[in-house]
């Protein structure tokens, strides 16, 4: 479970992150929704442990644990995986390497690469020249590796083109236990029950509830959360008035 | 006849511009013995040992030839293929009239105090030959040892491959492992002739006490292409060397690379000029420094001298947490219609790259060990499988060193 107490967050001078509350329990999956410089990458980046994110106030538990301040790789062994909206080139470091990395060396890098259709980037420098949708296939390919319990996508579905759009929507599905097929030995209640993988998703255009069925949707507006209801009906809401309604419940 | 020895005498005490002055006088240069090796088996486990550091195999798997010379003495020098001359270039001078014009005829003999020397005090050195036409996969190896205390070991070698030849040559330079103190002076002279390819990587592998000056000079012929790869990851005290290649032809083609470790107390001067004198021709020097308390200076010069020609040069320096690096990039173009263009970065290991390897689960040494060896491991192109295995094992060896 992560659970996150009335934190604080500054980012140099900036306080970026009012009192924010959020609870996430074992498989959930929550939609974040916000306009451009809401706080949402910054909250993703907090919880993951980026240190220029200065928790100024508050707490954040995961599994149990105070994670307030315990660095980023740490986070990493205890389960915390994220899919950055734009992560940095590493010259001379290869997609292969990077699947190693997440893994341990304990997967078939290969038949990953072939399940998001990445093939022919395995031997490149990783992100070196990637475009905006090869990065999302690439991190959720890293993320396929690495198995965490809680995933952070920020904005897994901008700048993915329509082709491959539903390979991210469903990747990202079955990452989060939430895809849906039939299988002899569980009914879909079951395996719905037996769902233990937490996600918090960041969306911009709303594309990816097409894709992966989600238990709540939350608004993020000048670094507080304003709203909380059914991620559809927060959608529909924005799409019709506006963020600029959020202004309103916010006070 | 050039009066070779009277232009050396005149440049005894003549400081060269660039790197640190070094008094000659306290290096021996008087000749050490070394017996002649049929088998290179026979040596010592030890030397064994360095030398295969520096890519130099005494088992000689997967090689087209082998030199080796100890302090001042030619300990082996043999060629396995047909085709491929491998001679001490004291022998070559006395039997062979055509290597006295490829003798000093592209660096000057009076350059400096150190080319003089090498002109006054010759201890051999290699002359290595593809004839015309032959195609040497294998690369010839060459070594260059090092085990006399305070010994200046001074030495000439060149290297021509004939016209549509290819050859590939592995060079180490390398100290006996108890060895602190020494003078290596190197004058290399490269003849890369029409449709001709060479590649030549050289690995260094030195003491800390190790003064170091290398002079040389090269030119390719219409259609040939010259590799010009530099490697030296291992301390040094002062290490000084700027070798230029004249590309002469039409079509022809020079690539440098190097890779650069600087160690505590050391200090290195490392760069490369490329001049481009005919249409066509084109031109790469990439360098890659890192350092962890040594001073490093990286300098590249591209001369275009005429039109339709193009070339780029690249320097990267990355600072771990001590030493410096200056980057000297310079262009010229003589005239329009050159493309000619450079980038330059130093700097530390971006903060962002180690946190995005620690959220993949890396520890903060691991993600830094990783982004290093990323780093120094650049693609070099049209190298045979053997150099790149040379090159990748040069790297792994001095990043777990380093950190
Ligand atoms: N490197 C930075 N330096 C200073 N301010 C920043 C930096 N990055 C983001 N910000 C600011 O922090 C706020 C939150 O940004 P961010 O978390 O990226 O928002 P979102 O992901 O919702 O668009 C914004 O006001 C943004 O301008
Ligand atoms: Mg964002």
């Amino acid at each position: 479970m992560l659970q996150i107490d009335d934190l604080q967050v500054k980012l140099g001078d900036k306080e970026i992150l009012k009192h924010i509350d959020l609870e996430l329990r074992p498989g959930e999956t929550h939609i974040l929704f916000g306009p451009n410089g809401s706080g949402k990458t910054s909250l993703l980046m907090t919880i993951m442990g980026y240190p220029q994110y200065r928790v100024t106030g508050g707490k954040i538990f995961f599994k149990g644990e105070d994670i307030t301040h315990m660095p980023v790789d740490m986070r990493a062994r205890l389960g915390i995986g994220m899919s950055y909206q734009r992560p940095p080139t590493i010259n001379g470091v290869k997609t292969r390497q990077m699947i190693q990395i997440c893994s341990k060396g304990n997967v078939d890098a290969d038949a990953l690469a072939e399940k998001v259709n990445f093939s022919e980037f395995l031997e490149r420098d990783i992100n070196a020249g990637f475009s905006g949708g090869e990065i999302k296939r690439s991190e959720l390919l890293q993320l396929m590796a690495q198995c965490p319990d809680l995933l952070l996508f920020d904005e897994p579905e901008s700048g993915v083109d329509l082709e491959n759009i539903s390979l991210i929507g469903n990747t990202i599905s079955q990452l989060l236990q939430r895809d849906f097929k039939v299988n002899s030995k569980k009914t879909q209640k079951n395996r719905r029950k037996e769902r233990t993988r937490m996600g918090l998703i960041i969306t911009h255009t709303g594309f990816i509830l097409d894709y992966v069925t989600a238990d709540k949707g939350q608004v993020l507006y000048e670094g507080v959360l304003t709203c909380t209801s059914h991620p559809r009906e927060i959608f529909t809401c924005i799409s019709k008035v506006g963020y600029e309604e959020c202004v309103r419940c916010a006070i | 006849m050039r009066d070779l020895e009277g232009k050396a005498l005149q440049a005894k005490g003549k400081k060269a511009k660039l790197g640190r002055d070094i008094d000659l006088d306290a290096y021996g240069a008087e000749s050490v013995s070394h017996d002649y090796m049929e088998d290179l088996d026979a040596l010592s486990e030890g030397d064994k040992k360095r030398m295969i550091l520096t890519g130099v195999d005494a088992g000689e798997m997967d090689r087209s030839g082998t030199y080796v010379q100890k302090d001042t003495a030619v300990i082996h020098a043999h060629s396995r293929h047909e085709g491929l001359e491998v001679i001490p270039i004291r022998e070559a001078l006395k039997e062979s009239d055509w290597v006295k014009d490829y003798y000093w005829n592209l660096v000057a003999v009076d350059t400096d105090k150190y080319t003089a020397r090498a002109q006054l005090e010759l201890h051999d050195g290699y002359v290595i030959r593809a004839l015309a036409g032959s195609k040497v996969i294998y690369p010839v190896q060459a070594c260059m040892y090092l085990e006399k205390e305070g010994l200046s070991q001074n030495v000439h070698n060149i290297i021509v491959a004939e016209e549509g030849s290819e050859l590939h040559i592995i060079t180490g330079c390398a100290t006996a492992p108890h060895l602190q103190r020494g003078l290596h002076i190197g004058v290399s002279e490269f003849y890369v002739k029409k449709n001709a390819k060479l590649s030549f990587t050289m690995i260094h592998y030195w003491a800390e006490e190790m003064m170091v000056r290398a002079r040389s000079v090269g030119i390719v012929e219409e259609g040939g292409l010259f590799l010009n790869n530099y490697i030296c990851m291992k301390p040094v005290k002062s290490l000084q060397m700027y070798p230029t290649t004249h590309l002469a032809g039409k079509g022809a083609v020079a690539r440098f690379y190097s890779l650069l470790v600087g160690s505590p107390g050391s200090e290195m001067d490392v760069g490369g000029r490329i001049i481009l004198k005919e249409t066509d021709t084109r031109a790469e020097i990439i360098s890659r420094a890192i350092t962890n308390g040594g001073d490093i200076i990286v300098r590249g010069d591209l001369i275009g001298e005429v039109p339709g020609v193009k070339a780029h040069l690249e320097c990267r320096g990355l600072i771990l947490n001590k030493g410096s690096i200056h980057a000297i990039p310079e262009l010229q173009g003589k005239v329009g219609g050159v493309e000619l263009s450079h980038e330059a970065a130093v700097g530390r290991i971006a903060q962002e790259e180690i946190l995005y390897l620690m959220s993949r689960g890396l520890s903060e040494d691991e993600a830094t060990a990783t982004i290093v060896r990323g780093f120094l491991s650049v693609d070099i192109p049209g190298l045979p499988p053997q150099l790149k295995a040379e090159i990748n094992r040069a790297v792994e060896q001095s990043d777990k060193e380093m950190m």
